[in-house]
């Protein structure tokens, strides 16, 4: 008899992935200003740590919403106390506006419809528990996030089919692409019950098209089946076009409660990336469906949110100032940064997609491989690891069905260190492509047949042990 | 057009639309009769006592007072907050370092420092609920089963069962030998389940008990050890309560018992919580501890899905390796839970009700069955409506344990002040000094008469009457088994 379950004993966790892989590389050897100058440098952590002084400030000049205090009174005993699977009203509320403000006001949230989860990692996993049974599908536009594989699929039993999605028109989702990840899942005798979409999207750092959540809606709409949208980058979205949220096209389009498919438009949401507070785990479900709300309100027994967290937050987030004045130098540094990340990628003659939003540019290093395979994307990548000591995230890891792209994280390190990474990265496709620098379009070069060689000597062998530390996006 | 309630369940998953969360049985109607009318020492005298809830509000003032005195451990105090960025960026499944070594610390202290733990098994869940699940995740499949000796914690049909799809199969335990795990109930549930053509993969018990608040003695964990080796098959040990035990027997925790055992390590696993040890439910810091390097690894992974709060990780790192702080808060815990203990069970002696010998946990195994109209579980029922609608004390019926006895009842102590504790003492006493009166008036002009006959008359127009309200169904907005306080300042939403 197998003594574990099939859950432990096969790899659905998808942490063998390369994705993760680069992180155990970057564990062993990582990049430090003073210490360790030639280290790997990560760029394969979605992380926004542009704006934490601004809640170090707040917290400076609020100390009582810290000390478990309310009104000079300890609460200590009650919030200790405090399981209720319903969640503190107050940190609802504020949870609620705070989203509401995201979105510039143009929708409203009910806090009776939100449920609390540890992380928007347990979120995804609870929805499709609720959405979902094991064998039966859900559509996803690729590329798309790595931690999905387990988020979604692990230990739900529930199949992910793609969506494939490709540079020729920006990586859009189009009308073709799914009807035929649908028809892929009945050939498959899958049952579709949803599609999931990361708007903003990660990997991509763009916001979707009206004209693309138009069609998801009718899509789930005329397939009868549910449209869950893991908003989670909704409040980096720094540029324009603005971030349009599915819940202001269900309002554009006249959907209310009469609507067939109100009820089967959910939103995920979380302040790991928005606030940079990915330790804290605060994770939320937004449904208008009643009996998705009870489901999940009781499978959050699972995951809820620390009460001490939800205190403290709560203070936070219902102060207007610092909310307001957050979001606005958020978006301000986050295009400040990726726009350095991007001048410095056309210094070394790459190019990325146009992005506005997210922690992160998809990078366009096609130019870059030996062939037009994912064996040379993988080649390349492990050159960048091992010789230019930048970890980033090969477009394989995301499921992208071109090889050559990159996701390269932008908001987790300090400036002088993302202007260090461009050197080497420069001086990397400098040495190995004599490629020129980029005005603004991509350009396509030619590898000579010595220069690819030298390629196969950075190939090695990667161990895995478990070491990863981290399961952040 | 509206789209029907119906076509849209039918999009919805099995396990959302089952009712194996299982929050729809009588366990929590009480729950419902107590939030809307809960007892309140001056504003609602006359209300429903809470003791269906398993909580040790008895020790704040001692962790109140470390925290004023430790304002570092915050995060977010002028001397913590130079921490604030590390930990809030903090995601890493493997959990602080110095917090695993302070769990891992603690736990030995909780066991008298008998044994030690490694941190390095230390593997974080959302609460004893979360880990419960994940162990399950990790050690069976759909349709496997787990022995779970009754009466049993009725949450675990969720905990263990809702989504996992892994069955329960009870072993029967009763009264005739205070209710422990004999080899042959053991035997014969396995055999059984082998019958019936079910997978058994292993068997969790919760030690010390819920609802029994005993402790299991060395014999018997000997023999549980034996079984599962012969049989090849887990053991998981819930050891939630390990530091609420008051009085002897000490408590022996597996780890103890192994270590002197021929046992495969591979086969055993711990859950552990700070909820009713430290009394922090609301900080969600729960654990599973197993000597199988695989379900460390993997259990691992699968924390993802219920990390406990990195800013709370640390508060507690700090808390629970202040030696000092530890050692007074178990000894002190341990003395006021057997004063409160030793309070509630002597007033209802005095009444002549008994409860199970017990050592151990925040709650008494209270025996009612004298009281009961029939000896049945629908007479059970009827008793319990009782308390809860006439005596106004939520307590919780054996049946909702899966007891195989009628007539037992789980009634907490450890989540009210002294205060509290005499109102329900003083009710108790009123309701079975009622029994007992019209007992002595029905004799008076009918000596013949059986005494249980006249319990019958004397409650039967009260329970005629509740019969006739019918049970209250819970609606899943208004009730959550984990609100203790309704009227909570908490739960005053701020706008």
């Amino acid at each position: 008899m197998r003594m574990l379950s099939r859950n432990a004993t096969f790899n659905s966790h998808g942490q063998d992935s390369s994705y993760f892989l680069g992180w155990q590389e970057y564990e062993k050897n990582p990049y430090h200003e003073v210490h360790n100058t030639n280290g790997i440098i990560q760029m394969g952590l979605a992380e926004n740590q542009l704006c934490l002084d601004l809640l170090e400030s707040w917290l400076a000049k609020n100390p009582e919403a810290a000390a478990f205090k309310k009104n000079g009174e300890s609460i200590f005993a009650e919030l200790a106390l405090f399981q209720d699977y319903h969640g503190l009203p107050a940190f609802k509320k504020a949870m609620v506006d705070f989203m509401a403000e995201i979105r510039g006001n143009k929708v409203t949230f009910d806090p009776n419809h939100l449920v609390l989860t540890a992380g928007a990692t347990s979120a995804n996993e609870t929805f499709i528990f609720c959405l979902a049974d094991p064998g039966e599908a859900v559509l996803i536009p690729t590329p798309y996030y790595p931690g999905f594989d387990r988020d979604l699929k692990w230990r739900t039993g529930v199949e992910i089919v793609p969506i494939h999605c490709t540079s020729s028109n920006g990586f859009q989702i189009t009308e073709t692409a799914l009807e035929e990840a649908y028809q892929e899942a009945e050939k498959r005798n899958l049952r579709v019950k949803g599609v999931l979409v990361t708007n903003p999207s990660n990997p991509l750092g763009t916001t979707m098209t009206r004209n693309e959540l138009y069609l998801l809606l009718s899509f789930v709409e005329d397939k009868g089946i549910h449209l869950i949208s893991d908003e989670i980058y909704s409040g980096t979205a720094f540029s324009s076009p603005s971030f349009i949220s599915v819940m202001e096209v269900l309002k554009d389009r006249d959907c209310d409660e009469n609507s067939e498919v109100w009820q089967r438009v959910h939103v995920v949401y979380s302040l790991s990336k928005d606030l940079g507070l990915p330790g804290f785990r605060v994770g939320a479900i937004y449904s208008n469906d009643d009996v998705v709300v009870a489901a999940a309100t009781k499978m959050s027994s699972f995951g809820l949110v620390s009460s001490q967290t939800q205190h403290l937050l709560s203070a936070m987030l219902s102060d207007k100032k610092l909310t307001k004045n957050y979001i606005a130098e958020n978006h301000k540094r986050l295009k400040q940064r990726q726009k350095n990340l991007v001048s410095g990628l056309q210094k070394a003659g790459i190019s990325c997609l146009n992005g506005n939003a997210g922690l992160f540019c998809w990078v366009d290093m096609r130019h870059l491989l030996r062939s037009n395979t994912f064996e040379a994307e993988m080649e390349l990548w492990k050159k960048i690891v091992y010789e230019v000591h930048l970890n980033i995230s090969p477009g394989s890891s995301c499921h992208c069905t071109e090889p050559g792209w990159f996701r390269v994280c932008f908001a987790n390190l300090p400036e002088r260190t993302l202007d260090l990474a461009m050197q080497r990265l420069k001086a990397f496709v400098g040495e190995y492509y004599n490629v020129p620098e980029v005005n603004g379009r991509s350009q396509s070069s030619h590898l000579s047949h010595s220069r690819g060689q030298s390629l196969t000597k950075w190939v090695s062998r990667l161990s895995f042990d478990d070491r990863c530390p981290i399961h952040g996006r | 057009m509206a789209s029907s309630a119906s076509e849209n369940r039918l999009l919805l998953s099995k396990i959302a639309t089952n009712e194996k969360h299982g929050e729809n049985s009588p366990y929590f109607d009480g729950w419902n009769k107590y939030n809307q009318n809960p007892f309140h020492l001056t504003e609602n005298p006359e209300g429903v006592i809470q003791m269906g809830l398993a909580e040790n509000q008895l020790s704040f003032d001692l962790v109140e007072e470390w925290i004023r005195k430790n304002p570092k451990a915050s995060i977010c105090t002028a001397e913590g907050i130079e921490k604030f960025r590390n930990v809030a960026n903090f995601q890493d499944y493997h959990g602080l370092p110095e917090f695993r070594q302070a769990i891992a610390t603690f736990m030995s202290k909780a066991r008298g420092g008998r044994v030690t733990f490694d941190p390095h098994r230390v593997v974080m869940s959302g609460g004893a609920t979360g880990a419960n699940e994940l162990v399950m995740f990790c050690l069976a499949d759909r349709g496997d089963a787990f022995l779970i000796p009754s009466p049993y914690y009725p949450a675990f049909y969720r905990d263990l069962g809702w989504r996992t799809g892994v069955q329960i199969v009870p072993v029967d335990c009763d009264s005739s030998n205070n209710f422990k795990i004999t080899k042959e109930a053991l035997e014969a549930a396995y055999e059984k389940a082998q019958n019936n053509n079910i997978n058994v993969k292993g068997l969790i018990i919760t030690n010390p008990s819920n609802p029994l608040g005993t402790t299991l003695d060395k014999d018997t964990l000997e023999s549980l050890v034996t079984f599962i080796n012969q049989k090849n098959i887990h053991l998981v040990c819930d050891e939630i309560y390990a530091a609420t035990v008051f009085s002897s027997p000490k408590f022996t925790c597996i780890t103890e018992v192994i270590q002197n055992m021929n046992c495969n390590p591979n086969l055993i696993h711990i859950v552990y919580s700070l909820s009713k040890d430290m009394g922090f439910p609301g900080l969600r810091v729960g654990i599973v501890y197993s000597y199988n390097d695989d379900v460390v690894n993997i259990g691992r992974k699968m924390s993802s899905f219920g990390l406990v709060s990195s800013q709370t990780q640390h508060m507690l790192a700090s808390m629970l390796s202040d030696e000092d702080f530890v050692e007074k808060f178990l000894t002190t815990s341990a003395k006021r839970l057997a004063k409160r203990h030793g309070v509630f069970t002597d007033g209802l002696e005095e009444v002549g009700i008994n409860c199970l010998k017990s050592n151990a946990g925040l709650f008494c195994w209270m025996d009612l069955r004298r009281l009961l109209k029939d000896q049945t579980f629908d007479g059970e029922m009827v008793l319990w409506r009782v308390i809860v609608n006439e005596v106004k004390l939520n307590v919780s019926p054996g049946s909702s344990f899966k007891c195989v006895e009628p007539g037992w009842f789980r009634v907490c102590f450890a989540n009210m002040d002294d205060d509290t504790v005499e109102v329900a003492l003083k009710r108790i006493r009123a309701f079975v000094g009622q029994g007992k009166k019209a007992q002595e008036q029905a004799q008076v002009k009918s000596p013949k008469k059986r005494w249980q006959s006249n319990l019958r008359l004397s409650f039967s127009s009260s329970s005629r009457r509740f019969e006739q309200e019918g049970v209250s169904v819970m609606s899943p907005r208004m009730m959550s088994p984990h609100s203790p306080m309704p009227h909570s300042p908490l739960l005053r939403a701020t706008t």
